[in-house]
């Protein structure tokens, strides 16, 4: 966090501070997501700003991003599994002109990576900071939009009211329907929302090495799951959590246990599936990996 | 040889209540036994309302004491609890059916719902057992299986109140407080509805404090009466002798005027 001297180094947008934010806005936002690191689950309130970018293009998750980063930090930005999408792209240019930082589209090569609806395939290590972009940041608000008594179910631990939707999800469809943005348990105490992962990635959360920071822009809400953190997801007894399966493996680089994206290939109807976490995808093809459907890709 | 003693559920000293200087409910003290259903009547504005919601810890007295006999526990201040424990309370060993549906129910979640939330809240987490307990309560209540995963707003009016009672009494409650559980349903609709409390609460042998001001409900239902008047209890004592034969002038005239002509 060495924000103003390296602002001095003259590779930063004239007339901005160090990433944008100002040093004030950023120490109110450390100290929110100290406290967030402490109480992990718990939703902090903050002081968002406005970003120069529209709401629900993860200005949350950039405001904790320029609260955290330094100079010597490694940024990697992925949207949907992808470093390629407008969202993507928009970001990690954001932050290489207002603060000079590198970026990287290499999971393991980040120092902090900020992301919308994924977490990256390839295990993260101690020392990464994963920040999530988060628009619906109260689990309960779904059944109780009165913010006085959400809180006050959270004081109280009151989480039966997530089970009674998980109930109606099993009368209604024979199982838990949730496909993401599935709730958990953090640390045995907070209910939380991990923010629209599909639930493939909650087992990932739990006692994961890196730090995740949640930040949610519109709703101005930090939350924070520390590292090596027990992340548990809800369900009942006879309807266990379980994740998404695929019959195929990944068409480019034959991955069987990657989360895959169906796309089309042809105006024939022809689609193929493929990893969503695109940098997962294109190392492993790098390795000399093939999936059937680039046998002449490989040649 | 001597008979066990049986030990009061709940204990009002006192209580009190007020508005300013408008007096909410003032020197009101009765005792309640485990099964024993208990009548409190009046017009609007006699302070049974405001009673209710004390003596159900939705409102804080300004003295007096309300004692309720936690379960192997010996009577403790209600009032004194933590709200954790209040809501507790509110959730497991107490049931409380509202005049009104949308009080007592959630309209967005399915009837089934309604009455599995109870059971989640106090920690059932196997599904097929949730579900097999409250088709047993609707079916306890007469509804109709077939529509357990309709929302409440697609019932008729006593529906809605089976739907609410099947709900507070799932959890198996020693003591339900009942708001004018019947008002504004239809005659036959009310009588039928009546007859299922009384079979309930009889059979469970569940404690109920139920305020009305229609001494038809009072008859049918209940042992105990208190009358109240202004904020205060003008008379009490057993329901058949209150309503046979009133003392009080306002009993009286309370009394006559529901008397066919
Ligand atoms: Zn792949």
């Amino acid at each position: 966090m060495s924000g103003v001297a390296s602002a001095a180094g003259g590779k930063t947008l004239a007339g901005y501070n160090f990433a944008y934010l100002d040093e004030q806005t950023k120490r109110m936002i450390r100290s929110a997501i100290l406290t967030a690191v402490a109480i992990p689950g718990h939703q902090i309130p903050f002081g968002s700003r406005e970003m120069p970018l529209p709401y629900g293009w993860g200005t949350g998750g950039i405001q904790v991003t320029a609260s955290i980063i330094g100079a010597d930090d490694t940024l990697k930005v992925i949207d949907q599994g992808a470093d390629d999408t407008t969202n993507a792209v928009s970001i990690r240019r954001f932050f290489s002109k207002t603060a000079g930082v590198r970026t990287t589209e290499s999971t393991r090569e980040a120092t902090i990576i900020q992301t919308r609806h994924r977490i990256p395939e390839a295990p993260l290590a101690e020392g990464q900071i994963l920040v999530y972009q988060v628009p619906i940041p109260e689990p309960l608000r779904w059944l109780e939009p009165r913010e006085v008594e959400t809180r006050k179910m959270h004081a109280l631990s009151e989480y039966g009211p997530m089970h009674v939707q998980l109930y109606e999800q099993i009368a209604t469809f024979g199982r838990i329907a949730a496909t993401y943005d599935y709730p958990v348990m953090v640390h045995g105490r907070y209910l939380m929302r991990p923010s629209p992962i599909p639930k493939f990635d909650n087992p990932k959360m739990d006692r994961n090495p890196a730090l995740q920071l949640f930040g949610a822009g519109r709703e101005k809400r930090i939350y924070a799951v520390p590292p090596y953190t027990s992340v548990k997801s809800l369900d009942f007894d006879d309807h266990p959590f379980s994740v998404e399966s695929w019959e195929h493996c990944c068409g480019l680089c034959g991955a069987g246990a990657s989360y895959l994206d169906e796309i089309v290939i042809d105006d024939k109807g022809g689609r193929m599936f493929v990893c969503s976490d695109t940098d997962f995808c294109t190392q492993r093809q790098a390795q000399g990996f093939r999936g059937p459907l680039n046998s002449e890709a490989a040649e | 040889m001597s008979m066990p003693r049986e030990e009061s559920l709940l204990e009002v000293r006192d209580l009190g209540k007020y508005f300013g200087r408008t007096v909410g409910c003032e020197s009101v003290s009765f005792d309640l036994w485990p099964g024993e259903v208990l009548g409190v009547v009046g017009e609007s504005g006699s302070g049974k309302s405001t009673l209710l919601k004390c003596l159900s810890a939705q409102t804080a007295p300004d003295r007096g004491i309300v004692r309720y006999r936690l379960r192997d526990e010996d009577l403790c201040d209600v009032h004194a609890l933590s709200e954790a424990r209040q809501r507790m309370l509110m959730r497991t060993d107490w049931g409380i059916v509202h005049q009104n549906p949308r009080d007592g129910l959630r309209f967005g979640i399915s009837a089934g719902a309604n009455v599995g939330e109870r059971l989640i809240a106090v920690g059932a987490r196997h599904y097929g057992n949730i579900r097999t307990e409250v088709t047993d309560w609707l079916q306890r209540v007469e509804m109709e299986q077939s529509r357990m995963d309709d929302l409440p707003g697609t019932f008729s009016g006593g529906m809605q109140q089976r739907l609410q009672i099947a709900r507070n009494l799932v959890t198996q409650p020693r003591l339900v407080f009942m708001d004018e559980p019947t008002s504004g349903l239809d005659v036959s609709v009310q009588a039928r509805l009546l007859d299922l409390i009384r079979t309930l609460v009889g059979t469970l042998r569940i404690a109920c404090i139920v305020v009305t001001h229609d001494l038809g409900v009072v008859r049918l239902l209940t042992h105990r009466l208190m009358v109240m008047r202004g904020g205060r209890v003008v008379e009490q004592g057993l329901t058949d002798q209150v309503l046979d034969d009133p003392q009080h002038p306002y009993t009286q005239l309370l009394v006559s005027s529901i008397l066919p002509v």
